[in-house]
């Protein structure tokens, strides 16, 4: 099933000749269980059809449906509870709340979304637990390194009954070990059935995904084939 | 990659047979770089011929290269190796990259899309990219020299695929601004020659 589905998605901003076609006629289709990243260069459109993709943005014209839900067609409030209930963020600079400890930082949306605060600590904590944050629980954000705080920020995003993740050059502060680690959970989340959407300039994090599209100018002008199996590349001896 | 020095590294820790140094050889690489015993025999016989490992002469069977015959490191050898480890390889003159080429080729050629050429080059790097990452996620995690030589090859597509990136970016600012770049001495349709003057390209 699509989790994630976008037809014919134009976003364009200004009028005239001062227009500016962000994205032009973008359809993607991203399925439960599986990771997709969008390359592209500075000013391609990648965070506009993130920010379009996770409802924070409304498309000029075409259609975006999460978890089968068409976005438009929903009310502010009803958007609001997709949001909340169906769709993570991880973000570059991690957005954690400075005043509230890691568990509470995880907590935050299923709190709002009206869960009991129990419950939803709960839930935070299993959520931590997974991403080895046991110990970090109770931890500001300002007590944790950059690594830790972008796994904080993957915990909420997973948290609860979250069915879309969607990235923003997730590990773009971070060193190659702990930019691997966070694409190594994201990419483990997918396989216990999360959908995620990654976008990034970086090549190293978009060989991750099962699917990469190429985004140019505001339009999807490519994207790879399914991996072939390891086999095709160990013991073939080199190639050089 | 150096055959050579790999046996003499694999010889510093003690006495080996060619069949040995040939699996060990293999296990070390993380098995990307398969090794026939053809070759390690050969190795092995200059390696002795320069003084720099012995062996217990004859294999037990009476061949001169049987699969039971040792082969230890000389201090000449030791020292030849311990001065390998330390001694950058020469990256000093570009290598003669095929790809570079390509590009450079495709901008003078009429009619031709450089960017949709960029674009089928860096789709099969990402699509090797994503076969060895899926190695590294599910072979490498146990298996240190595996996934030291994955992290190579991943940095290595990268660099190439950040070089195609900027290629693009070039090629787009001057099609925006073409007066820069197709006069002169440095314009695109000289590039290959200019390049060639310029810097001393390995073959």
């Amino acid at each position: 099933m699509s989790v994630l589905e976008m037809r014919r998605v134009s976003r364009a901003y200004g009028q005239g000749a001062a227009e500016v076609h962000a994205l032009q006629e973008v359809s993607l289709k991203v399925d439960a269980g599986s990771m997709v990243a969008v390359m592209g260069p500075s000013g391609s459109g990648k965070s506009t059809l993130l920010t379009i993709a996770g409802s924070l943005e409304e498309a000029s014209s075409g259609e975006v449906l999460v978890c089968g839900e068409e976005l438009s067609k929903l009310s502010r409030n009803a958007r609001a509870r997709l949001r909340r209930r169906s769709i993570g963020y991880v973000f570059q600079d991690f957005n954690l709340l400075p005043g509230l400890t890691a568990a509470e930082n995880v907590a935050l949306p299923l709190e709002l979304d009206g869960l009991p605060a129990r419950k939803a600590r709960k839930a935070a904590t299993r959520s931590l637990d997974e991403l080895g944050l046991g110990d970090r629980a109770e931890h500001f954000p300002d007590q944790l390194s950059g690594g830790e705080r972008q796994r904080v920020s993957i915990a909420r995003a997973v948290v609860g009954e979250h069915q879309l993740l969607l990235a923003d050059e997730p590990s773009g502060a971070l060193d190659s070990v702990n930019g691997e680690a966070v694409m190594r959970l994201i990419h483990a989340a997918c396989k216990r059935g999360l959908a995620a959407v990654v976008v990034t300039h970086d090549a190293q994090l978009a060989s991750w995904a099962d699917r990469v599209v190429f985004l140019r100018d505001g339009r999807v002008t490519d994207q790879t084939a399914p991996p072939a199996g390891p086999e095709s590349l160990l013991a073939r001896g080199p190639s050089r | 990659m150096s055959v050579r020095h790999a046996l003499l590294a694999l010889l510093s820790e003690g006495p080996k047979y060619g069949l040995q140094l040939r699996e060990e050889f293999e296990a070390r690489t993380g098995e990307v770089w398969p090794l026939n015993v053809g070759q390690v025999y050969t190795t092995l016989q200059r390696l002795e011929r320069d003084g720099l490992v012995e062996s217990d002469g004859d294999g037990e069977d009476g061949s001169q290269n049987g699969p039971q015959k040792g082969f230890r490191i000389t201090a000449a050898g030791a020292e030849e190796l311990a001065g390998w480890l330390r001694t950058p390889p020469d990256m000093t003159s570009p290598p003669r990259d095929e790809l570079v080429m390509t590009v450079l080729v495709a901008l003078r050629v009429p009619g031709t899309n450089v960017q949709d050429v960029i674009q089928v080059h860096r789709r099969y790097l990402v699509e090797l990219m994503q076969q060895w990452t899926r190695i590294k996620e599910n072979e490498a995690e146990d298996d240190m020299s595996l996934a030291l030589v994955v992290d190579a090859e991943l940095f290595r597509l990268d660099s190439v695929i950040r070089w195609l990136d900027a290629a693009d970016g070039r090629i787009k600012r001057a099609a925006a601004d073409p007066p820069e770049m197709t006069t002169g001495k440095h314009s695109a349709a000289n590039a290959l020659p200019g390049v060639r003057r310029r810097v001393g390209v390995r073959k």
